[in-house]
């Protein structure tokens, strides 16, 4: 299979990833994802419908911890790094649209 | 001086921390300028830690194992208070409020944690050129990349700044740097060493490690930082593990196979220096024997896939709003875009772009679903090959180091680089790049040992083999 | 509200439900509500780089229950990330599950009989809390937003319903009996005002016996009253769109409680590509037989199951009484008229105090012994007391006034009437009410309440009203 990857198709992505493109960088990055996936495209050659998907390669499970209460941070040091903070809150600009 | 000799000198009162921690500012200060292996140092903290050590020693308690042995830390690892930057822009001047567990572990074996070192942003590279503080040069030759991503690290052990140093190996950050640099490089087996604190490039092939001028010091630091942190889910239910008691086991009677996939492309020194540590290998005694592992072909694909397919997701809390820089914007949303425009570097928007389109609905099972389903081929051709042998043996990377610019310019070029590291990190196992001849221009070419999981203690001692009978390094 | 004829309403429910857990999903934080902002957050649940989450087993055995409760299969189930970029969400991806949930395809019994499925009930994490700054607090319009990331790393459980809904009543029935059964599996609090649960409502129509319609989801529906108002709102839009040639958008609506309207908060085209994949900072999650076993062994009894055994003690219950067993099993007070049973005593009484008295002090009932509720209603039946006087006592019990109801009855001078100065004041009302007592005796039985009033509003209520019934027929 070969890589049918499109401009629109990264500024599709770009949009998704929160990233913005100016047309030069839309171009460079289009040819370049386009040949990583040409690159990838002997994994879709592969037939492997038998084959289950390694999710952890030592197949861990059930790990779990006790519901048990640790000390939070102090908020001050976590609001020190915030770039807008108020009211102990963490301040972002206008929402547009509501949560998902 | 190595730093199990350092330990055991300051451990026996024969040498100050203090001193040993001088000289090795020192070194950093006349010569770090020119390479930018580090991007900051902590001297208050590590002359606390000096300080402390020494009073143990005069009080008649024991420090530690690594009792005054000064540790570089990949700025990617989070240590309470010092600024982590990931290489990135991103980051601003960020200071986590939290420590990562192996700079825990460190610490509390005596370690004096000197300062941060430099990277391709985010571990995404192999060269230490996507960094955005500048490049490390490498040591041996001031005109080559150090490798990457741990390309600091690499380099301030090369440069004697540090006799070990941490860094993090997603798809061979760790053992192509140490090639490249004429150190020692280890990836731990997946889940031996906690991840937690360890800023997250791809979580499922994400390893810290150690980078060290010996094998016996790379199975000291991993005897420290190694074993079971209930923090870390993906963390083996394993204790510390017992490395340097078996580092001069030798490899009589052991089975090596010599891997076709793990050499074959690579430049004639390299394929040369690999036949040649075969040789050395039989010689102590081991049976040497060719082998083929065609699905390690897949894995270059594979992992261009599943590694990036992470990354947009841990970096999606990148976002400004939290911690690190922010660009303004009217609207949340703008200013997430402005943030993560500026924020990010080439390369780490092309990965994070190519992993968001291999999750994205309709690409999934092509991409991201069938390169896991290569991970479990591959770890069945592993566990396959070792039915027979014991360990196996390639080159770490096909070049030497090469000079600036000479990749950068094609992402395919430079990820080819990473073909023989790769598929361990798809399957979990460790692997050790070793110094061991030189190629191009005197420069140092390494030879990778791998083994099954959980195999470091054999896999060092073949290591050890290499070491003492590499070609006058 | 009944639609017009020939439609039908299909509604699915989503329930979260904020677990009683006392520490968070995937770290040590506490998990409580209402405190200073981001006091209780931590590396993992604030996103930071590095951190790294791990499960929290306890939210894995309350939701196991909830699964139980729901007569849900339990299977071994993975943890993926749902992506999308929101300042609540602090790792800009929420930890949920997806193809592979803990609980799946149940079912609940509503108290009218009907079975609602279940098709899923499945792990999941909170997000922060968002505060609008503009007048009214409101998102349209607020040039500014604070976040607060105490709520986020909160374990919930979302609790996917079938459409199987087919009225705004059925709808409430099921989130009320719903939410009764999360409080008896000790798995939530049930407070809907605090929003320990929350409610999302799948609502379409369609022509009887035609295929399903474009549905619409609703969101922000708070209380249960909300729920059924904003599935009556978006049935009759949907009706009256379509009955206007229209046709309906499958998009997410917001239920504006002032407004009482839904509108559109986005269109599917602009649906986000949430890009799950599995988790790779977490294994995979196996339950063993025998924790599940153990899970479904220790389910207290539901409230349907306790309804039933409730109502088993009537031997032909009327609706009021029907209605005051599903109220009693409601507020989890029924095993004060269980005690009255056990003893003999008279269940009927026992019921309707415990619907009436027991419940307008419900959260004083801890007061009250079940041996001094049996009291009191066995004095109520034999006439020690009235029942005027009985509700009285159970209202000093419940207050505190003391524990002992004989005590208590005597300290409110409840003797019981002299029977000799009772049967002197029936005498006295036959004589004056001379029309009224030929009627009783003719058989109006009706008039018995006549006397019964006459005798309390003399006794100012210390008569027992069976024994002027048995006075009066001794002169019949
Ligand atoms: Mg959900
Ligand atoms: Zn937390």
């Amino acid at each position: 299979m070969s890589s049918s990857l499109s401009r629109d198709d990264v500024e599709k992505v770009a949009r998704l990833a929160r990233l913005r493109l100016t047309e030069a960088e839309l171009d460079l990055f289009t040819g370049q994802l386009a040949q990583i996936l040409d690159h990838a495209s002997d994994l879709a050659a592969l037939d492997l419908h038998d084959v289950a998907p390694t999710a952890h390669p030592f197949g861990l499970i059930n790990v779990m911890r006790d519901d048990l209460v640790e000390a939070s941070l102090p908020p001050e040091e976590i609001l020190r790094e915030a770039p807008d903070a108020e009211q102990g809150r963490f301040g972002v600009p206008r929402i547009v649209g509501e949560e998902p | 001086m190595n730093a199990r000799t350092t330990a055991q000198r300051v451990r026996r009162g024969e040498i100050s921390a203090v001193s040993v921690l001088e000289d090795s500012l020192a070194r950093i200060h006349a010569e770090n300028p020119r390479l930018n292996a580090f991007l900051r140092l902590d001297e208050e903290g590590a002359r606390a830690a000096a300080e402390r050590v020494d009073a143990l020693v005069a009080a008649g308690d024991d420090p530690g194992p690594l009792a005054g042995v000064p540790i570089a830390l990949k700025d990617n690892l989070c240590q309470r208070g010092v600024v982590t930057t990931c290489a990135s822009r991103i980051l601003g001047e960020w200071r986590p409020p939290y420590t990562a567990t192996v700079v825990e572990r460190l610490a509390g074996a005596g370690a004096l944690l000197v300062g941060k070192t430099n990277l391709d942003e985010f571990a995404m590279g192999s060269s230490t050129e996507n960094s955005a503080y500048g490049p490390t040069l490498n040591p041996r030759d001031l005109s080559r990349v150090p490798g990457g991503s741990s390309g600091g690290s690499a380099a301030a052990v090369a440069a004697d700044f540090t006799p070990v140093a941490l860094g993090s190996d997603t798809g061979g950050s760790i053992r192509q740097p140490a090639s490249f640099c004429g150190v020692v490089g280890l990836k731990p087996t997946y889940g031996l060493v906690s991840r937690f604190g360890l800023v997250a490039f791809a979580s499922s092939l994400d390893q810290i490690g150690p980078f060290s001028t010996t094998v016996e010091d790379a199975a000291l630091t991993l005897e420290v930082i190694g074993g079971h942190d209930p923090r870390d889910s993906t963390s083996l239910r394993v204790g510390a593990p017992q490395l340097v008691a078996h580092v001069d086991d030798g490899v009589a009677g052991r089975r090596v196979g010599l891997v076709r996939e793990l050499f074959e492309g690579a430049d004639a020194e390299v394929v040369a220096a690999v036949h040649t540590a075969a040789e050395v290998l039989r010689a102590a005694g081991a049976d040497v024997v060719d082998l083929s592992i065609p699905e390690l072909s897949l894995g270059l694909s594979a992992y261009y896939i599943i590694a990036p397919a992470e990354a947009s997701s841990n970096l999606a809390r990148f976002d400004g709003v939290r911690f690190g820089h922010r660009v303004s914007g009217e609207d949340v949303t703008a200013m997430m875009e402005a943030t993560r425009t500026f924020g990010f570097g080439d390369e780490v928007k092309r990965r994070i772009m190519l992993g968001t389109y291999a999750l994205s609905a309709g690409y999934y099972d092509a991409y991201y679903g069938q390169a896991l389903k290569v991970r479990t081929l591959m770890i069945d051709a592993f566990a396959r090959a070792y039915q027979h042998v014991d360990l196996l043996l390639g080159a770490t990377a096909p070049t030497v180091a090469f000079p600036f610019g000479a990749k950068s310019h094609d992402p395919m070029t430079m990820y080819l680089n990473d073909v023989f590291t790769i598929p361990t990190n798809l399957v979990g196992h460790p692997a050790i790049s070793v110094p061991f001849a030189t190629g191009e221009g005197g420069l140092p070419v390494g030879v990778q040992l791998l083994g099954p999981g959980m195999s470091e203690s054999v896999m060092l001692a073949g290591a050890r083999i290499l070491e003492r009978d590499r070609e006058g390094l | 509200m009944s639609l017009p004829d020939g439609w039908e309403l299909v509604v699915g429910l989503e329930v979260h439900t904020e677990l009683l857990t006392a520490s968070k999903l995937f770290c040590g934080c506490e998990n409580r509500f209402g405190e200073e902002p981001n006091t209780h957050v931590c590396p993992v649940c604030l996103g930071l780089p590095g951190s790294l989450p791990v499960l929290n087993r306890q939210a894995v055995e309350l939701a196991m229950r909830i699964g139980a409760a729901l007569h849900c299969t339990i299977a071994p189930s993975t943890f993926h990330r749902k992506n999308y970029f929101y300042p609540d969400q602090s790792k800009d991806y929420q930890i949920s599950q997806y193809d592979l949930p803990i609980n799946s395809r149940g079912y609940l019994d509503l108290p009218d009989g009907s079975r609602i499925g279940i098709e899923r009930a499945h792990l999941e994490e909170d997000t922060g809390k968002t505060t609008h700054l503009s007048s009214g607090g409101r998102l349209q319009g607020a040039e500014r937003s604070l976040v607060d990331y105490n709520r986020c790393g909160v374990p919930l459980v979302e609790i996917v319903s079938a459409p199987d809904i087919r009225s705004s009543a059925q709808a409430r029935a099921y989130a009320s009996e719903l939410r009764s059964v999360l409080i008896a599996t000790g798995a939530s609090d049930g407070r809907l005002e605090e929003g320990s649960i929350r409610f999302d409502a799948n609502v379409s129509v369609r022509r009887a016996g035609e295929p399903f319609g474009t549905r619409c989801e609703i969101k922000n529906l708070n209380s249960l009253r909300s729920l059924q108002r904003a599935i009556d709102y978006e049935a009759q839009r949907q009706i009256d769109l379509i009955e206007s040639g229209g046709v309906v958008r499958q998009e997410t609506r917001h239920w504006d409680e002032g407004l009482g309207e839904t509108s559109t908060l986005r269109v599917k085209e602009d649906a986000e590509d949430y890009r799950y994949f599995r988790d790779p900072d977490l294994v995979d999650l196996a339950p063993e037989p025998a924790w599940v076993d153990e899970v479904r062994h220790r389910l207290p009894p539901m409230p349907s199951e306790r309804r039933s055994a409730l109502g088993a003690l009537l031997s032909s219950p009327t609706s009021a009484q029907l209605d005051a067993v599903e109220a009693v099993v409601e507020l989890g007070i029924e095993r004060f008229v269980h005690a009255v049973a056990r003893e003999n005593g008279d269940v009927v009484i026992a019921l309707s105090r415990a619907a009436n008295e027991l419940a307008s002090a419900v959260d004083e009932v801890d007061r009250l012994a079940e041996h001094s509720f049996v009291t009191v209603v066995d004095m109520e039946a034999s006439g020690e007391v009235s029942a005027t006087q009985a509700k009285a006592l159970l209202a000093g019990l419940l207050a505190g006034e003391d524990s002992d109801p004989r005590s208590l009855a005597r300290a409110k001078g409840f003797e019981k009437m002299d029977q000799s100065a009772l049967s002197t004041l029936v005498e006295e009302l036959i004589g004056a009410h001379p029309d009224e007592w030929s009627r009783y005796r003719g058989g109006d039985e009706k008039l018995a309440q006549f006397f019964i009033g006459q005798v309390m509003r003399r006794t100012k209520g210390q008569a027992n009203g069976k024994t002027v019934i048995e006075e009066l027929n001794a002169r019949r």
